[in-house]
């Protein structure tokens, strides 16, 4: 199922390959590989470079090059600045938000859906169209079910008994929630359908002798479905964890960061570093802390997978 | 699913569901049944909720879509005038050709460069081939966005800050795409290329007539996956496309909430528009979609 199997996979045959490696199949090779690569090292290598140098300098916008040396400053100034907390706060408490929901949900969600025998396309078009809608249109969609008061959000909260309800992206402790709401309703069809092509991994014969020995669809899937589907959910779980992280068009659409700077998060404070104070060095800062966390998460699958095979072997 | 895994399956989902009902366990299978349908239901009816609201509120009139959700339910005097607005206005058209033009040669671009990468990955042996592996791995672990400050500072050095290009050559090495057409073409037999080679063919020749033919449902799946993404994609655009001219679909909806104030059914209507080339798009390729995600299995 998990993608990274078929990376690591395809890094053993591209080994493989090097010993018997003929020098004209190695032009030609290159001659293909050309153009990818450039553009590869270009606009995804080399940006991870220069962000890491240009942390250490006090680069601007307005002047050309690096400007002067920084040593650690950018840093310091990130790492004791109010403003930075808080993004950096309001980042991971929106993917706790999400990814707890959009994991377990998708999982029962996909579950059912595997199991019942017609309308199986309704339901992916009900749940996975949201997510090929651009975020700009989410915003819009979503700003207006939360209109204060007369909002449907609110509305359906007067009906059910709550008569001055909270503007839900105007009040600094909803914003968030309001936000993740919506995130959850745009990509769980991503998940969902990772899921439900998880599911078609477990062999049928599974079932059916679990079947003959009376096994109920609850036992089944207890004992058979949820276990089969572990390889999924952790790719699924550190998919979520990852793009999360990176959230920034939700917050940006919907409150631009406030009330005050209740949901500004850390790819928004660098961009505002970066494009409004004009301080390239210091937002680089920011973004290679932002960096780091994305790669602890993925650093700590790395582990758990290794753990994991050393205990099976 | 993997990738490897991927040509060999059988299409539909169901084909691959447990039996519903077996003997022994016929009661129980059938309340589960009754509980899953149930459960499907009403989420699937939350989650249409938001669309069906955003075009209710859309066929409405702005005075109605401005008084709040009630009025908006009650009034059923449906009208496209929003449409005939936003349509007439120009605006949107201008926003449908950035966004047309930026995605179509990106993915162009994007498939080009990637089967040739997947191709020289798969079939050829050579040196650096390790090392050219290596680099692809890291580059699925680097989340994009976040580099969008050295992207924007080495656009400006090159020179093609503001202009399409910038939207575009950023998206066109798609990393995950590689993958998939290096697994797809590793699963290929390989007996065509040897029948073609001993008919004196090359390796470009091979590539262009032997290899994308057979591929052509792999390429499509990943094209429209391609699409999608930098249909979407508003970070780029928003930072590096400072002509307001060049505004792309998700960047010109930015600005419509801030500009058109009170015309609710507008604004609604504006996000429909965005939103209904991928709609029809999804509609007609819906399996090469689902399958594309599901394949490629990370995104962004």
């Amino acid at each position: 199922m998990s993608t990274t199997t078929a990376v690591a996979r395809s890094e053993e045959t591209g080994r493989g390959k090097t010993g018997e490696a003929a020098p004209r199949e190695t032009r030609i090779a290159w001659a293909f590989l050309a153009p990818f690569a450039v553009l590869y090292v270009l606009f995804l290598i080399w940006p991870v470079i220069y962000m890491v140098i240009s942390s250490f300098f006090n680069t601007t916008l307005v002047h050309k090059g690096l400007g002067s040396f920084a040593g650690g400053a950018n840093y310091a100034e990130m790492l004791s600045k109010h403003e930075f907390w808080v993004a950096m706060w309001n980042t991971i408490w929106f993917t706790i938000l999400t990814v707890v929901p959009l994991v377990l949900l998708a999982f029962v969600l996909a579950i059912l859906a595997n199991r019942v025998r017609r309308g199986q396309w309704f339901f992916r078009l009900a749940f996975f169209l949201p997510f090929i809608l651009p975020s700009a249109a989410i915003g819009i969609i979503w700003n207006f079910i939360y209109t204060p008061d007369s909002g449907l959000w609110n509305q359906v909260q007067k009906w059910f008994g709550n008569d001055s309800p909270s503007p839900v992206l105007a009040t600094p402790h909803l914003a968030m929630i309001g936000i993740a709401i919506a995130t959850i309703w745009w990509t769980i069809g991503f998940n969902f359908v990772l899921y439900l092509a998880g599911l078609q991994d477990i062999p049928r014969e599974l079932y059916e002798a679990a079947a003959v020995d009376g096994a109920t669809p609850w036992q089944q899937i207890r004992s058979i479905t949820v276990p089969m589907l572990s390889p999924t959910t952790q790719l699924v779980v550190l998919l979520q964890i990852i793009a999360s992280l990176k959230i920034f068009d939700q917050v940006y659409l919907m409150t631009g960061g406030g009330p005050g700077i209740s949901t500004e998060v850390v790819l928004q404070l660098v961009t505002n570093t970066a494009f409004t104070d004009y301080r390239v060095g210091a937002a680089s800062a920011a973004s290679v802390l932002l960096f780091l966390v994305i790669l602890i998460v993925a650093l700590v699958r790395v582990a758990i997978d290794r753990i994991r095979s050393r205990k099976e072997a | 699913m993997s990738t490897t895994s991927a040509p060999r399956r059988t299409r539909g989902v169901s084909a691959a569901a447990p039996p519903a009902r077996q003997p022994g366990s016929k009661g129980s299978g059938r309340s589960f049944g009754i509980i899953a349908w149930t459960v499907l239901i009403i989420f699937s009816i939350i989650w249409l909720i938001p669309s069906f609201w955003a075009i209710k509120t859309s066929l409405t009139a702005n005075s109605t879509a401005s008084l709040g959700a009630i009025p908006i339910v009650k009034d059923w005097h449906l009208t496209t005038a929003s449409y005939q607005t936003l349509l007439k206005g120009g605006d949107i058209w201008q926003w449908y050709l950035a966004s047309a033009v930026t995605g179509v040669v990106t993915v162009f671009l994007s498939m080009l460069v990637c089967t040739m990468a997947g191709y020289a990955l798969s079939r050829m042996k050579f040196k650096g081939s390790a090392v050219m592996m290596g680099l692809i791995v890291l580059g699925v672990m680097i989340p994009g966005q976040v580099l969008i400050v050295p992207l924007f500072a080495l656009l400006n050095q090159l020179g093609i800050l503001g202009t399409y290009w910038s939207v575009i050559l950023p998206q066109v090495p798609q990393v995950l795409a590689v993958f998939v057409f290096k697994h797809f073409f590793d699963s290929l037999p390989k007996d065509f290329e040897e029948a073609a080679r001993i008919d004196g063919a090359g390796y470009w020749q091979t590539y262009t007539r032997i290899l994308l033919p057979l591929s052509r449902p792999v390429i499509a799946a990943m094209s429209i996956v391609t699409f999608v993404g930098v249909w979407n994609n508003l970070l780029l655009p928003l930072f590096v496309l400072t002509n307001p001219k060049l505004m792309t679909i998700p960047v010109g909806l930015a600005t419509v909430q801030g500009s058109f104030g009170q015309r609710y059914a507008d604004i609604q209507a504006s996000s429909i528009l965005g939103a209904l080339p991928l709609i029809i798009l999804f509609l007609i390729f819906q399996r090469q979609v689902v399958e594309g995600v599901a394949g490629s299995g990370i995104k962004g």
